[in-house]
Parts: C-alpha cells; sequence; structure tokens
C-alpha cells in the first residue's frame, strides 16, 4: 500500500471527484447493492437475529468496561501457552515493535494476512522503511497494494475496481513483485483468481514471517481467531516459522463461548455467507505444528482516549463486518478513499474522528458525512448506534469541550470555520423562543415573495446548485388559522 | 378528543396547504383541532448539526406549549422523531453532564403523547379508510426518520391503499435516503444531489404523477429535484391526499 491518507481535504471536496466518476459509481453501485440484498437474505434465515445483535452488543459492552482485567488476562493465558505479548500506545511503537521483531529472525520478507490494524498503523510502509518487504495475500488486498492504490472498503478493499481494471493491474505489476501473470489473461474471475492464487503461492512456500491481525482474543484460553473466506489467512497462519499478530485492544472477549455470537452474526453480516470458509483459531504455540514463535502486539492508539467518551465507545463494539458501509447511500456515492481513512463508510466517519481527534480538516469533516438515514444501525451486528455518535461528534466539532488524548483530559476548543452557522444557530434559537419574532419573519418573507428567486447566489449555491428552492406562500399557516379563528389558538407559553 | 396541531417551523412558513390538510382531515374524523400558535420549531436543526445545547430551550418552550393536551400530532416523521426518540436522550444527556433531572423532567409529559399523522390515524384513531378520494397515480417515499426512527411501517400504506381512485405505484429503492438530511444537504452537496437524482429518477421510472411522503423537508429536496430535472412529477405530503374528498378534492 503505497498511497496515503496524510493531508486529505475535507469529505465533501474529497468526496466530489467520486460523485463525478460515472465508472466508479457504477462499481460501487453494483457490488454494495449485490451484498446488500445478500446480506438481508442472510439475516432473515435467522429467527433469533434480534437477540443474536443483543447478546453481541452485550458481550462487547460487558468487555469494555471490563477491559483492563480481560486483558490482563488475556497476556496470562497467551503468554502460558508460549507466546510473547507486547504492548504498543501507539501506531509508532508498534511499527517499532514489528520491525524489529522481523529483523531479530534474520528475513526480509514477510506475508500478511488482510488485517486492518496494520493497515491502521501503516505497516507497510513502516517495514519498507526498514528494508523488509510485506506482500499482502487476500485478493482485494493484493489488487490494491500491486496498483499502488488505498482501499477503499473494509473487507472488499479493491470494490472500486472492476475485472478490466484488475486485469490490466496483474497484467502490468506482478512481475514486479514475483511470478508475472500468464501471458494473455483475460477479465473472467477464474483466470483472475488463478493468476493470484500462482503468484501467491510462491511467497507462502517461501516465507518464514508471517505477520496477522485477529478478529478476536479470547481472553479466557489465550486463543486468537482469524475469520476469512480466501484460505490465503490459513497458509500465513501455518506455514511460517514466525507468527506477529498486531490486534486493537477492544478485540478481546472474556470467553470461548462467547464466539458462538461473533461467528454466526459476523459473516452473516459481512459476506452473506451462513459461516465463512476458514476460522483459524490458534493459541500461542504448538510442538511440531505451525509457528515456533509467536508475537502478540496489543494495539491501543487511540483506543482508550475512545473509550473515555461515554457515548463514542460504542464504536469499539465494532466486528469490522462492513454492513454498514455496503448499506450506506453515502458510501455508495463517495466511495470509500473520500473518508481519509482505512476505515471508511459510517463506521469510519465515527471512528477516525475519535482514535485521531478531530483536529485535521478530514477528521473534523466526517461526522458530517451523512444524512443520518439510520440504515447503518438497522443493521449493524452489534447494535452501534452510528447516527447517535456522529451526532455527538458534530457537537464536539461545534462546541468543542471535554475529550481524552493521549491518556490525558484536555479541553477541546470550538472548531473554526463554524463561526457563521453558530450565529445563525443562536439566532434562530433566539427566533423560536420568542414566536413573535418567528411571526414577523414569515410575514416579511410572504410579503415578499414575488421577489424570491428559485435559485441562491453565494453559499445558498450549495442547495441551489442543483434544486429549486420551493416558492414561498401567500401566508403563513399561522395567519390564516388565527384568521380562520378570529385568535382562539393563543393559548401556551407567550411569545 | 382535542389534540394539539404541531405543524413544524417548516411546514408553517412554506407549507400551509399541509397545515390545512391536517385540520380538514382530523377534523372530518371528529377530533378537535387546536393549533397553539406559540409554538415554533421542535430544536431538530440544532440537535442534528451538533448544537444540542442550543435545542435544549425550544425542547423545553415546545413542552410548556404542548404539555396539557391530550395528543400532539405533527405531519413530519423526522420531528415527531426527535421528540419521541431524542428528547428522553437530551434529558439523560444533561443528567450525565451532571445538570440533574430538570430537563428530562421538563420533556417527559411530551414524548408519549407525540404521534406523527399516520400512526396518529391509525393506532389512536383506528382508521385506515379515511373516506379519501384522489385519482392519482401515486408512489410513496418512506422517509428515513419515519421509517427507522418511529417505524411507520405499512402504516401509510395502508391508509394510501384506502383512498378511491388512487393508484400505488410501488418505488424501487423506496428504503433509501432521499439524500435531505437537514444541513447535510448543504454540507455535502453533491453527494445529496446525487442520491436526490437517484430518488428521483427511481420515481420516475414508476409512472406517477405524484410522489407523496409523509415529510416536507424531504419533499421539498426531492421536488426540487423534480423540477430542477424537468420531470413533470410533483411532491405531495400525505396529508393533502388523505384530506382530499371528491367533494372538496385536492388539486
Ligand atoms: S459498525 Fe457495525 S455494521 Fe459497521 S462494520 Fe462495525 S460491526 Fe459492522
Amino acid at each position: 500500500m503505497s498511497g496515503t491518507f496524510v493531508g486529505m481535504p475535507a469529505f465533501p471536496e474529497a468526496a466530489r471527484d467520486a460523485v463525478h466518476d460515472t465508472t466508479l459509481r457504477g462499481n460501487l453501485r453494483h457490488a454494495t447493492h449485490t451484498i446488500r440484498a445478500k446480506r438481508a437474505s442472510a439475516v432473515a434465515e435467522l429467527s433469533d437475529w434480534a437477540e443474536l445483535r443483543e447478546a453481541g452488543k452485550r458481550i462487547k459492552d460487558h468487555t469494555l468496561r471490563h477491559l483492563d482485567r480481560y486483558l490482563e488476562q488475556l497476556e496470562e493465558s497467551v503468554t502460558a501457552a508460549g507466546g510473547t505479548v507486547h504492548w504498543a500506545t501507539d501506531a509508532d511503537e508498534a511499527n517499532r515493535i514489528v520491525a524489529g521483531l522481523v529483523k531479530a529472525t534474520g528475513e526480509s520478507e514477510v506475508v500478511k494476512v488482510k488485517s486492518m490494524a496494520t493497515q491502521e498503523i501503516g505497516l507497510n510502509e513502516a517495514l519498507e522503511a526498514e528494508g523488509i518487504r510485506a506482500y499482502e495475500t487476500d485478493l482485494a488486498e493484493l489488487i490494491v497494494q500491486l496498483g499502488k492504490d488505498r482501499p477503499s472498503h473494509i473487507l472488499v478493499p479493491a470494490i472500486h475496481r472492476n475485472r478490466g481494471e484488475i486485469r490490466e493491474i496483474f497484467a502490468r505489476e506482478m512481475s514486479e513483485w514475483g511470478r508475472p501473470a500468464p501471458e494473455g489473461l483475460t477479465d473472467t474471475p477464474a483466470e483472475l483468481a488463478e493468476a493470484a492464487r500462482r503468484h501467491l503461492r510462491e511467497k507462502f512456500l517461501r516465507a518464514k514471517v508471517g505477520v496477522s491481525g485477529a478478529n478476536f482474543m479470547v481472553a479466557e484460553t489465550g486463543t486468537l481467531v482469524v475469520v476469512e473466506s480466501e484460505g490465503n489467512g490459513r497458509m500465513c497462519l501455518t506455514l511460517p516459522e514466525t507468527l506477529i499478530s498486531v490486534v486493537g485492544i477492544e478485540k478481546v472477549v472474556p470467553a470461548w463461548r462467547d464466539l458462538e455470537v461473533f461467528l454466526q452474526t459476523l459473516p452473516r453480516s459481512s459476506t452473506a455467507e451462513r459461516m465463512n470458509p476458514y476460522t483459524s483459531t490458534w493459541t500461542g504455540t504448538t510442538d511440531e505444528d505451525g509457528p515456533r514463535t509467536f508475537h502478540l502486539v496489543l494495539l491501543d492508539n487511540g483506543r482508550t482516549d475512545t473509550l473515555a467518551d461515554e457515548v463514542g465507545r460504542q464504536a469499539l463494539r465494532c466486528i469490522r463486518c462492513s454492513a454498514c458501509l455496503n448499506v450506506c447511500p453515502v458510501y455508495e456515492r463517495a466511495g470509500g478513499h473520500a473518508y481519509g481513512s482505512v476505515y471508511p463508510g459510517p463506521i469510519g466517519a465515527i471512528l477516525s474522528p475519535q482514535l485521531r481527534g478531530t483536529g485535521s480538516e478530514i477528521d473534523a469533516s466526517l461526522p458530517y458525512a451523512s444524512s443520518l438515514c439510520g440504515a447503518c444501525y438497522d443493521v449493524c451486528p452489534v447494535a452501534i448506534d452510528i447516527p447517535e455518535v456522529l451526532v455527538h461528534l458534530r457537537e464536539r466539532v461545534v462546541e468543542g469541550g471535554r475529550v481524552t488524548r493521549a491518556g490525558n483530559k484536555v479541553v477541546l476548543q470550538p472548531a473554526k470555520g463554524h463561526a457563521a452557522e453558530r450565529a445563525a444557530m443562536r439566532a434562530a434559537r433566539w427566533a423560536f423562543t420568542h414566536p413573535g419574532v418567528l411571526r414577523t419573519g414569515q410575514r416579511l418573507a410572504s410579503r415578499t415573495r414575488r421577489l424570491h428567486p428559485r435559485s441562491l447566489p453565494g453559499p445558498g449555491r450549495a442547495w441551489s446548485g442543483t434544486r429549486d428552492l420551493p416558492p414561498v406562500p401567500a401566508e403563513p399557516f399561522r395567519d390564516w388559522w388565527q384568521r380562520m379563528r378570529g385568535g382562539d389558538g393563543e393559548k401556551g407559553a407567550a411569545g | 378528543m382535542r389534540v394539539a396541531l404541531f405543524l413544524t417551523c417548516v411546514n408553517d412558513t412554506l407549507y400551509p396547504d399541509t397545515g390545512r390538510a391536517v385540520v380538514k382531515l382530523l377534523t372530518r374524523l371528529g377530533a378537535e383541532v387546536d393549533f397553539p400558535v406559540a409554538q415554533t420549531c421542535c430544536g431538530q436543526a440544532h440537535y442534528n448539526t451538533g448544537y444540542r445545547h442550543q435545542a435544549e430551550p425550544l425542547a423545553r418552550h415546545f413542552s410548556d406549549v404542548f404539555r396539557d393536551y391530550e395528543a400532539i400530532v405533527t405531519p413530519s416523521g423526522s420531528c415527531g422523531a426527535m421528540v419521541r426518540e431524542l428528547y428522553p436522550r437530551m434529558g439523560e444527556r444533561a443528567r450525565a453532564e451532571g445538570r440533574g433531572d430538570g430537563l428530562a423532567a421538563a420533556l417527559a409529559p411530551v414524548v408519549p403523547k407525540t404521534y406523527e399523522l399516520t400512526e396518529f390515524l391509525v393506532d389512536v384513531l383506528g382508521v385506515t379508510d379515511v373516506g379519501a378520494y384522489y385519482p392519482h397515480r401515486v408512489t410513496y417515499h418512506p422517509t428515513c426518520h419515519g421509517l427507522r426512527g418511529l417505524g411507520l411501517g405499512e402504516r401509510p400504506l395502508r391508509l394510501l391503499r384506502a383512498v378511491r381512485g388512487l393508484e400505488l405505484a410501488e418505488l424501487p429503492g423506496a428504503e433509501e435516503c432521499c439524500g435531505f438530511g437537514g444541513t447535510f444537504a448543504l454540507k455535502n452537496p453533491d453527494v445529496s444531489a446525487a442520491m436526490g437524482t437517484d430518488k428521483v429518477r427511481n420515481a420516475e421510472s414508476t409512472g406517477a404523477e405524484v410522489l407523496c411522503a409523509a415529510d416536507n423537508s424531504c419533499l421539498m429536496h426531492i421536488g426540487g429535484t423534480m423540477t430542477r430535472l424537468r420531470t413533470g412529477m410533483r411532491p405531495v405530503h400525505i396529508a393533502e391526499i388523505l384530506a382530499s374528498t371528491e367533494e372538496e378534492p385536492a388539486v
């Protein structure tokens, strides 16, 4: 992954290009609508979906409430099973730890299982800087890596590409990284998959170090779990001599039996499968079987700060299924790159501004990248009320207030650039608490109605560039009412 | 039954016909309708844009104006959801901020008796055939806050199906947001317009003359897109359809 999210423009500008890119819109529309419909029927098959969703939410909330305890328990169980646990407060520390571990093996390449945490910290780039090459082995990640592109979806990072584009990338780039694409490669899915399989097989068989994330970590047993569809994960987790897993601290669950819930809700929500093809679990190391050495790097990187926020912490329940992306009308049109993070879509809009803070232009604009339609909340298998968190983060942007950053309580100033809006909101609040003022304004608008244009200049163009304004009526309702009822409606609070 | 019409600031100012239609409809069904003129705005725009603290006095004002009525009826799914879903949340947040139970207590009386119009008709008055006549081909867009916030479900459709002369056409992608989203329409105009265009194209594909919804804010966005795209379709609030009769047909 050579793309970078640093210095991204605010969401509306970043989204503009995608909105007007018809190929991209077509790719995204097709992909999201297909998976959306499949998910709906996979979920509808379960009569106890609502209970599973509630159970998932509770398990996660319980774990988050006692996170310190479960993480310590996890460390003990992993250590007892022969693994080594490392703690990383931020991306730099995690990258340093992993680079050091790889170097200690004397190797200069690693194979990778698709992992959000390692993308979040930019591990591939950090390893590259240390002379270590990281090979992505998930098909979609491979496409992104070969295309020197950025991921645009949690589950299907190359969702913005169609088959023709993928063929093109394989034919052009594979030889740079290893086994070239076969001559005369076409864009049929079977041929593309076969080219990837042959290209990757070499790497699986050669690699001495594997790097992964994990979907779950079981505190009770010290077991890590990776859920996947292609089998590349199984290869990376079992063939190398050394396995290094970088996992966000919120991925811990208390007990083995908790997996019962998530192994039902995750595949149905993400790929619309009843069960995913490969579920790999490992507990420390085992003699004569799998990696000899296992390192677990537990990553904070803003998670404890997020946990400190009463409303925002629910974002840490996320199991990265991507159902919220697939159902989101804004994601479908803006594409994943506009979110300026490895976490796009609705979950990205609430996670990035919490993990990274609302300081940058992109992070301060993400809470507004939603019409609050609520489709994401509806599908979320751990019931994260994404609209609630979005509104909460909007408040943080415009009003500032207390937050936790790097473990310290700080008071944020309101973001710049909202002064006019803030003044307008205050004025509206004043008018709305003085009904007489509202009425005067309405009457004035009605009296001058013939002068009102149907489109506006200046900032008003944000509305009327594409939509006409409604005509202003001859009289507001309240005047009609009082005319008809002779003013007997004057009840309630005075104006 | 004495009901208060909470028309909403948008309807009061821009869509008085919707207000007249609600009065006509509820009166026809035997309710005694009042419009407390001290009413202004529920605070939704403030709340959703991040100005919760500015929304608080508006919510208190709302409660002061409406608390003594038996029922509060609003022809807006999103303003209904604001009162029912978000007023309790505002109370909780104030409590969490160490400001006590005052706000929660002030808002509590209006929460359970606020109804969106179609809910009120079906659940409280217990009618689905309101005696309406509307001889047009109509497609129905379920707005997000009505659909997912209040869970209006089939209620609006049941009401529309009982309207004489009305031919109901199913809207493809009905449950997708139209792209209005309050300040979203201004802060993310490109995405908002793209969503609106798709909604209008879907509506056009039904061959209906009228797109109907239970919220004029969304209809303002959809209607503005319709005229800009010169579709010839019209946005009409469901209240105006339900109020229309053979004797006094809506145009
Ligand atoms: S927020 Fe919910 S729906 Fe979205 S990826 Fe996370 S778990 Fe899935």
